[in-house]
């Protein structure tokens, strides 16, 4: 590369300037409506003071970077993780048995923990279930999908409409919602499938957005902004887990002589959740050993060659995309019965980010660091609530530091592969 | 002739909004002509400029200055020098240290980044939108009677724009830096072999790209004296669709299919009601993509092993 080289001085100043134009004027002012005026003010001292800091820090950075990057080397190194336990670790067969060891935790835990705990745990789950899908679209088969949200909303709204109009239970809902998302995900994939990785993303978040708008405006069918309440929740062969039953069936406590504990209905969900989490572990497990998942992941590494071994990738991508959206339908259907309620707003587009950033951040393609991401980023926000307010802010800052310092996520996992050696 | 007088009424709405659409629509399409990469924080970018705008705005008018022509002037310069530094700070971060690697990577930095600036806004301007009033109120009607009018900002507009494109044309066409940006676009490893420096131009792009956007930015803002920090989303979208409407990586492609997709939704918006109108530049996206993805100028791209 042609690098004119400027004097270390020169670029330091612009640097710590641009740091300045970037900062202050859009944190360092802050627009507040007076009456009818808008007036601009000052922010405070301590974030005019931070800017400056920053801008200091990054002038002195770039005047002695040559410097302190040779510093840094012959600094004394932290122990690195031995190659030989990374590769432990990311070997299928140690990240399965590790993920064996979280089934057991997962089953044991809701007999342990409090309510709370349980109800958390069953957030966490849907995000898992939410990233194991994803991961199979963005993970295996390479498709930058940003309107995955839309899928997770098909699946709510079929379990909702289905029950509020036909008073269709839950586990019938399941499968058809299940297959209602991956319609959707067949008959948007088809045209868009064809088309390069970015087309596919802005196409996929348009698509995310122009489900929320219908869901917003054809309020005679959807009940629009206000959304659909008081949707079934799910019974157990019949059982409902409810205090008193609904006509023509029983309840879960009576059934059983026990006496009522509404704690019962909050594990009964839980274990739901979890039944989906296995199932779409086992599934994925066994589809990326299956021809269609070998082709998935050639595909993301090289569409041509595969074309050139007479792989139809239009056929693949569309299975991929169909399969991850099933998925989110899986997930909409619980979540819509979980909550009881539900609105065009819990389908955004930040969703859509929240579950890339657990797949980004996880590892594409690994599932335990799918799982562990989904754990790490739905639990932060719960527990500290100063953390909420940053949350996305957060989240967008790890996935650009991510791509930057580790683009294979924190936990990826081996491929089966063989090396030449030279 | 009420029928006619109402359709032509539309088209103006359309080309004022389309070609706002059109300049930020440059952005993605010269950052695409080079690098082949979609710059999805381009929307926040808008977002941001509109917001300076709105600052430079309120502040010169808190100390007392109320002529409308110094302060648009006072907007357009302030909110284009710090998208510029925006432009190039994204550039910097989310682009240059992920060349050349696995096309997803650089995407999803770029979202990243995306989220981070939209959030950022969010906390240090709080999520309420904020408004200023009309600087330019009144309009002139072209039908007596004001069955079509033209109003003075939609004039402004027009001027604006066609002065920002002509300017961009010349500077493309004529300025040796646009020619070593041709050169880029056209081959970069060929162009920095007969000394241009491609990383400069790169950044370049990046620059002009948010310049621009920011344009666009002070017109919407001061049409619709309205701005909150989720604006960014919607804009950033619908011009990416303008830019692939007229062939991503031709700017007379962008240009064009900004006015297209402005008429498109204006007629859109009358025939399917105000709440479809953006789900009318979707599907406009998605059918364009389906029939003829290399859009109306557009080359056919040839994929290289």
């Amino acid at each position: 590369m042609s690098q004119t080289t400027h004097s270390p001085l020169k670029t330091a100043f612009f640097s710590a300037l641009l740091v300045l134009a970037v900062a202050y004027p859009v944190l360092g002012l802050k627009l507040t409506t007076v009456g009818i005026k808008l007036q601009v003010h000052g922010a405070s001292p301590t974030t005019l003071w931070a800017i400056a800091a920053c801008a200091v820090a990054m002038f002195f950075w770039q005047l002695f970077r040559d410097r302190l990057a040779r510093a840094w080397q012959s600094a004394p190194r932290l122990p690195k993780i031995p190659a030989r336990v990374s590769n432990t670790l990311t070997l299928p067969s140690t990240q399965r048995r590790v993920i064996m060891v979280l089934i057991v935790i997962a089953l044991a835990w809701p007999f342990f923990g409090s309510r709370g705990a349980v109800d958390i745990a069953t957030l966490v789950l849907i995000y898992v279930l939410l990233g194991l899908g994803l991961n199979i679209v963005v993970g295996l088969a390479g498709l930058l999908d940003l309107g995955y949200v839309g899928f997770y909303a098909v699946g709510a709204y079929s379990y909702a409409l289905l029950s509020h109009y036909y008073g269709l239970g839950f586990w019938t809902c399941l499968p058809i919602a299940g297959l209602m998302a991956a319609l959707f995900g067949f008959v948007l994939g088809f045209p868009v499938l064809r088309l390069r990785g970015d087309y596919l993303a802005i196409v996929t978040l348009g698509f995310g957005e122009i489900i929320r708008i219908l869901l917003r405006n054809m309020t005679e069918l959807t009940g629009g902004p206000n959304g659909i309440s008081n949707i079934d929740k799910p019974s157990l062969f019949g059982l409902s887990f409810d205090r008193v039953a609904p006509e023509g069936m029983q309840t879960f406590h009576e059934f059983f002589g026990l006496s009522y504990q509404s704690i019962n209905k909050v594990i009964f969900l839980y274990l739901i959740a979890l039944l989906l989490v296995l199932f779409a572990l086992f599934v994925i497990n066994r589809l990326i050993r299956m021809p269609i998942g070998r082709a998935w992941e050639a595909l993301r590494e090289d569409e041509i060659a595969c074309r050139a071994l007479g792989l139809n990738p239009t056929v693949i991508k569309l299975s991929a995309f169909t399969i991850g959206a099933s998925f989110a339908g899986f997930a909409g259907s619980f979540f819509a019965a979980r909550q009881g309620l539900i609105t065009p707003e819990s389908f955004t587009f930040i969703e859509s980010a929240i579950i890339l950033a657990i797949v980004v951040a996880g590892g594409m393609g690994s599932q335990l660091g799918v799982i562990l991401a989904a754990v790490v980023l739905t639990l932060l926000p719960e527990l500290t609530r100063e953390f909420a307010d940053y949350r996305m802010l957060i989240f967008g800052a790890l996935m650009v530091l991510m791509m930057i310092w580790r683009p294979q996520g924190l936990l990826p996992m081996q491929r089966p592969h063989l090396e030449l050696k030279q | 002739m009420p029928e006619l007088n109402h359709y032509l009424q539309l088209l103006i709405d359309g080309l004022s909004v389309g070609s706002t659409y059109a300049l930020i629509a440059i952005g993605y399409t010269m950052v695409y002509g080079i690098i082949g990469m979609i710059n999805f924080a381009h929307g926040e970018v808008y977002m941001i400029g509109s917001y300076i705008a709105f600052i430079a705005i309120a502040g010169l008018a808190m100390l007392g200055i109320d002529s409308v022509a110094l302060l648009t002037i006072a907007a357009f310069v302030a909110s284009m020098i710090v998208t510029s530094a925006y432009g190039y700070s994204i550039e910097r971060v989310a682009y240059r240290p992920l060349r050349g690697g696995n096309r997803l990577i650089p995407l999803i930095s770029a979202i990243g980044m995306s989220i981070v600036l939209q959030n950022m806004v969010l906390l240090a301007q709080d999520s309420r939108g904020k408004s200023i009033p009309d600087p330019l109120p009144g309009k002139f009607d072209l039908v007596a009677g004001g069955a079509v009018s033209i109003s003075y900002m939609q004039v402004f507009i027009f001027v604006i724009t066609f002065v920002a494109m002509i300017g961009l044309t010349l500077f493309i066409a004529r300025s040796r830096l646009g020619r070593a940006c041709r050169a880029t676009a056209e081959d970069l490893k060929m162009a920095n072999l007969l000394g241009i420096n491609t990383n400069n131009i790169i950044a370049l792009t990046f620059v002009i790209g948010a310049a621009l956007a920011a344009v666009a930015a002070v017109l919407i803002s001061m049409r619709y004296g309205f701005i909150n920090p989720n604006l960014g989303f919607l804009a950033g979208i619908k011009a990416f669709t303008a830019a692939v409407l007229g062939g991503i990586g031709s700017i007379p492609g962008a240009m064009l299919g900004g006015l297209v997709l402005g008429v498109a939704e204006a007629f859109g918006a009358d025939v399917f009601g105000d709440q479809y109108k953006d789900v009318v530049a979707f599907t406009l996206l998605v059918l364009l993509l389906l029939f003829r993805p290399t859009g109306i100028l557009g080359r056919p791209e040839v994929e290289k092993v």
